[in-house]
């Protein structure tokens, strides 16, 4: 078992966000979460990696608990999320943003860098040699001098990925990872996703495009009003009376 | 900044005893000094993490006083005490970090103004300590293998190797990992934790090297003009590490010098041309024609030209 979410509650004042929701997420596989807007999926989202503090529930990471630990403890776990908006260190370039990425990846500590040992200038180099390969997985190595608030949105989004991939997760949260895109650009990232996914990491997404979802899931959860109503394979899911309620509304009484 | 074009700076700064011929000329480099290694200091929070602390002077009040008390009332020599100073006032900002580890923006602003006034309220009351608004006549002058740095042309060097220092651990922090995680802080703070940025560690350790790095400001302050008073922590020398650092270029390392030595030197030659009210006067505009022109500072802006050119 890789992620367990177990009874997880977040209430914003008065209003549950979330109210028992469980589910887990299988290792190596790429699960969706879905729902109308308001949803919580974003929610799950933030209290899984520790941007909100759950009101009740557990989450667990290999049998490890995630909650209370904050965001930069989780990512040492290997838990890594990208934002729903867009979100890069926008004054650095693409290639410092991919190192910033690395940060976890680097070894040197306050006084051995103060003291310029040589063996940073190795490991530095080395890191550099990372965040280029990551570019080019991506396609944005020709992007690599320029400035990340200058790229075109899609890039952008590219470059976010490429910093959550920087930091090497064993799994990844992408929160919506298509959003605001062209069609070709959306093959592309699904076809990025796929390729994550092959290279061993778990992918756990949240997605509003339906064609890009029940393309590359093999588990789909579908939210809604802070619950979960459905979950399983995407054929499924598409057919659930539940879930077709949920997006289109209950059919009309014959009055 | 080019190889040559550093080398030729070093030499100049080596050998600007000689080529400056009044002993104000060389108290104007030395209080230049003095600031740079503040501006630098401040510059590791605002221009790095983006943390305004409008407090600095505080670690630089502190600085000075351990070092003048140890050095009068301890008996201490200049080197340890300079130590201490470093080392108490990097305790000191790592206290203000840690108070206000979940505060940024305006709430740090207002933690670090009000440690600074607190601090500045204990120099002025604790009088068997401080000497009260007295203050501290007499601090020695330091010595160097039974050497008084005394003159004003050995005390330039001192400072200057202050700066050299300051300068140096600047640059190897901003050139690392840790520097990418202070401006990480600064770019985005939610997306650096993603990533496995601690921000309570490097906050804390931007603050406490900073302040350490403005008590080496007030030691070499304290043993240079030789009398501390609770002055120190007047509100205008953080206002003036401001300056230094906006106007030269927070976030550049070679802008807070660029700053420090203009906000030195510019006052001076004003005062030298014209009266005292033309002189804030002409301080005035030129700061606000600065941030009007060159928003982002004088290296930053130097930098970008040199960009458009090479393309």
């Amino acid at each position: 078992m890789t992620l367990a979410v177990r009874d997880l509650a977040v209430r914003f004042g008065g209003v549950a966000a979330l109210e028992a929701v469980t589910f887990d997420v299988r290792p190596g596989s790429i699960t969706s979460v879905i729902g109308p807007n308001g949803a919580g999926k974003t929610t799950a989202f933030n209290a899984i990696t520790g941007y909100l503090r759950p009101a009740g529930g557990r989450i667990t990471y290999e049998g490890v608990p995630l909650t209370g630990l904050r965001p930069s403890a989780i990512a040492r776990r290997g838990i890594v999320r990208t934002f729903q908006r867009t979100s890069v260190f926008p004054a650095l370039s693409v290639e410092d943003n991919v190192l910033t990425g690395l940060h976890l990846r680097g070894t040197a500590g306050f006084l051995e860098v103060l003291a310029g040992r040589r063996r940073l200038a190795a490991e530095e180099s080395g890191l550099v040699t990372d965040a280029a390969a990551t570019l080019e997985f991506v396609g944005l190595a020709h992007r690599r001098r320029e400035k990340a608030s200058a790229l075109p949105y899609g890039e952008q989004r590219l470059v976010e990925l490429a910093i959550a991939l920087a930091a090497r997760p064993r799994m990844l949260l992408l929160d919506e990872p298509g959003a605001g895109m062209t069609a070709a650009e959306k093959t592309v990232v699904s076809g990025l996703i796929r390729k994550i996914r092959e290279q061993g990491v778990t992918v756990l997404l949240v997605e509003h495009d339906m064609r890009m979802v029940m393309g590359i899931s093999d588990t789909v959860i579908a939210l809604n009003g802070g619950r979960v109503i459905a979950e399983g394979p995407p054929a499924v899911i598409q057919a659930h009376p539940d879930v077709i309620r949920a997006y289109l509304g209950a059919p009309r009484d014959p009055a | 900044m080019t190889r040559a074009g550093g080398g030729l700076l070093a030499a100049a700064a080596l050998t600007l005893p000689l080529w400056l011929s009044s002993a104000y000329h060389l108290h104007v480099a030395i209080m230049a000094g003095i600031f740079g290694v503040l501006a630098l200091s401040l510059n590791l929070l605002l221009g790095f993490t983006g943390q305004l602390s409008l407090g600095h002077a505080a670690f630089f009040g502190i600085g000075a006083y351990t070092s003048a008390l140890l050095t009068l009332k301890g008996e201490w020599s200049f080197w340890p005490a300079l130590a201490a100073a470093v080392v108490l006032a990097g305790a000191a900002g790592w206290l203000i970090g840690r108070l206000s580890l979940k505060l940024r923006g305006a709430y740090f602003v207002l933690v670090t103004i009000s440690f600074a006034g607190v601090i500045s309220l204990v120099s002025v009351n604790w009088i068997e300590l401080t000497n009260g608004p007295l203050g501290l006549p007499g601090v020695p002058a330091p010595e160097l293998f039974g050497w008084s740095l005394r003159s004003k042309t050995a005390y330039y060097y001192l400072v200057l190797a202050g700066i050299a220092l300051s300068y140096l651990v600047s640059a190897r922090l901003v050139k690392s990992r840790i520097g990418r995680a202070f401006v990480a802080l600064r770019e985005n703070e939610p997306l650096a934790e993603s990533v496995g940025v601690d921000v309570t560690h490097y906050l804390v350790l931007a603050a406490v090297v900073s302040a350490a790095m403005a008590g080496l400001g007030g030691s070499l302050y304290a043993h240079y003009t030789r009398f501390v008073s609770p002055e120190v922590f007047l509100f205008t020398y953080t206002v003036t590490m401001v300056v230094m650092v906006v106007a030269g270029g927070k976030g550049t390392l070679a802008g807070p010098l660029v700053g420090a030595v203009l906000f030195t030197v510019l006052p001076e030659a004003l005062r030298a041309a014209a009266s005292w009210q033309w002189q804030m006067l002409a301080y005035g505009v030129l700061l606000v024609l600065l941030v009007f022109f060159l928003p982002r500072g004088i290296v930053p802006a130097v930098q970008a030209l040199r960009g458009r050119d090479a393309s």
